[in-house]
């Protein structure tokens, strides 16, 4: 198979994408566009073993991969633009493509890239809290390694926003002796991830590992060294991390082309393509959707980015696509080990099947009506990886 | 498969407590922990741990000769250590394993 594809954003959906165009036997051209200096790494580790280690690790395998991989870098440059050609499916071996004009890409450097398919992979970044200069947000190499000098320095660390990026950081402040408190507005931070039962039990272990956490709190005002929250409490700070969702990155884009977006991300059908021919969107950038439950869902998750980089390969590339599997994430805090899968959304009850919620360990499976629909597990992989296998089985034979 | 230290073997258990689908790990000292798994296909040992991250191979999920890491779900051929893909880049280290009448007979391999 031959042709050009240009992936945009040279992260862990980009890389992804084209390890599985070169494992799905296209041989055409392949660039890739990332705005960061370096070569792709993990972040998930940012938030984790990177601020006690200060090592970041790299995605690519060695230099044996990146030749394999036979791609064009394109790195320290942003695109800034796109304009749609026509597109044009890639090239079977002994087919002459039909003509059609190129997609291009617009970089700041004032080149342009064109390609006759692009593959959308620009993530997200922090959503920002506007009046709060100096904070600390984490998305990339640059903000950990801000906030890992920083966090030497700490006493006191004020977190707000205690999802899983911000639940992470506290836990691995407090792993510093950093004395941490988390503020978070709703009752229960994390419950629409994962259900208010297992969220309240998450939530309990920021308390068991001596971080302070304050829910439903509303903030009136942030200065350099202290939170005020609405009622009068002062938290004082000498370091401040904002957590509070992140924001698609789709606005380079440009707004000449409505349909390739909403305000919440790329908008893809279940195979990535967007209403543009040619042109994919995946990973945290992308607005997926689900014939099944009709929802559109933007995942923020490592596993979402590389099944969709898989999916979007299988339809570029004319291959089968990848088995349905449930949508999985992990996180680790307090040297425990968080694992979901499923979409607990769907369920109406709640079983333990292992451990105690308030223990060192639990398994829950989520149901609807009976139905296994998700399962979580803090600190049981096993048990965990053999439900969700069964939710992957379920869903394999369910189409 | 490379050499080994020929004098080492370590008594793993008996055949009869380890039954298909089953797996053991086992800490020999001053090695790394090593999981003994019983597969359709035989006895196989390798390295309990990933080698990408801290995660316990035996927690796995084992399909005919490969076992697919609990965590980020790189997995590994139970024969060759073999990684088919990332996140982990490094094989993990394969040992030998027999049965001798109904011991199961472990030969821990040293070299990297
Ligand atoms: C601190 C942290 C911890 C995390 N921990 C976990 C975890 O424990 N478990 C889990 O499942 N997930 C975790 N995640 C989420 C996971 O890392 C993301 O889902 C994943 O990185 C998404 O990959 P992506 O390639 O879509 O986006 P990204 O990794 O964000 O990559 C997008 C890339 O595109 C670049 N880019 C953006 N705009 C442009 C442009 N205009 N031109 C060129 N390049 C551009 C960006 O700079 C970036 O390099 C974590 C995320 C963070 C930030
Ligand atoms: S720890 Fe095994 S794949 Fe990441």
């Amino acid at each position: 198979m031959t042709g050009s594809v240009a992936v945009v954003g040279a992260s862990l959906a980009g890389l992804s994408a084209v390890r599985a165009l070169r494992a799905r036997g296209f041989h055409g051209t392949v660039t890739l566009i990332g705005d960061e200096p370096d070569l792709p790494y993990e972040r998930p580790a940012l938030s984790k073993e990177f601020l006690h280690t200060g090592e970041p690790t790299g995605l690519l395998e060695d230099h044996s991969e990146t030749a394999r991989l036979d791609a064009q870098w394109l790195l320290g440059r942003r695109a800034i633009g796109l304009t749609p050609g026509m597109g044009r499916p890639i090239e079977q071996e002994g087919e002459a493509a039909p003509h059609a004009e190129p997609h291009l890409i617009h970089l700041d450097d004032g080149r342009t890239v064109s390609a006759d398919t692009l593959i959308l992979a620009t993530g997200a970044r922090p959503r920002r809290l506007p009046g709060v200069p100096g904070a600390h947000y984490l998305r990339n190499l640059d903000d950990a390694r801000r906030l890992r000098e920083t966090l030497y320095e700490t006493k006191q660390l004020v977190i707000i926003g205690a999802g899983f990026i911000g639940a992470e950081v506290a836990s691995s402040a407090r792993g510093l002796g950093v004395d941490v408190t988390l503020v978070d507005s709703a009752p229960i931070p994390s419950a629409a991830a994962l259900g208010e039962t297992i969220a309240a039990a998450c939530a309990d272990l920021h308390a068991r590992n001596g971080v302070r956490l304050l829910t439903g709190t509303r903030i009136e005002s942030v200065r350099p060294d202290a939170v005020h929250l609405i009622g009068g409490a002062r938290l004082a700070a000498d370091t401040i991390v904002i957590g509070i969702g992140a924001t698609p990155n789709i606005e380079w884009a440009g707004d000449r082309n409505p349909l390739l977006h909403n305000a919440d991300g790329f908008e893809t059908d279940t195979q990535g393509r967007t209403a543009i021919p040619g042109i994919y969107a995946i990973g945290d950038c992308a607005r997926v959707h689900d014939p099944i439950s009709g929802r559109d869902t933007r995942s923020e998750h490592w596993n979402a980015a590389i099944t969709q980089a898989q999916t979007v390969a299988a339809a570029i590339t004319g291959t089968p696509p990848p088995a349905r599997t449930a949508p999985y994430f992990w996180s680790h805090q307090y040297g425990k080990l968080l694992q979901l899968a499923g979409d607990p959304t769907a369920a109406t009850d709640l079983r333990i099947i292992d451990g105690a919620l308030d223990g060192e360990s639990f398994t829950a499976r989520y149901e609807h009506n009976g139905t296994p629909v998700a399962v979580c597990a803090l600190d049981n992989p096993r048990l965990f990886t053999r439900q969700r296998k069964q939710l992957d089985r379920d869903l394999t034979s369910a189409h | 498969m490379a050499a080994s230290i020929p004098s080492l073997t370590l008594l793993v258990g008996k055949l009869g407590e380890l039954p298909v689908g089953a797996v053991v790990t086992v800490n020999p000292t001053g090695l790394a922990p090593i999981s003994v798994f019983h597969t359709e296909e035989g006895l196989f040992a390798i390295d309990d741990t990933c080698t990408h991250q801290d995660a316990s191979l035996a927690d796995g999920w084992v399909e005919g000769c490969t076992v697919e890491c609990p965590l980020h779900e790189s997995c590994f051929d139970l024969r060759t250590g073999a990684a088919s893909g990332p996140p982990a880049k490094r094989a993990v280290r394969t040992h030998r394993v027999e049965v001798r009448g109904d011991d199961i007979v472990l030969t821990p391999s040293t070299d990297s």
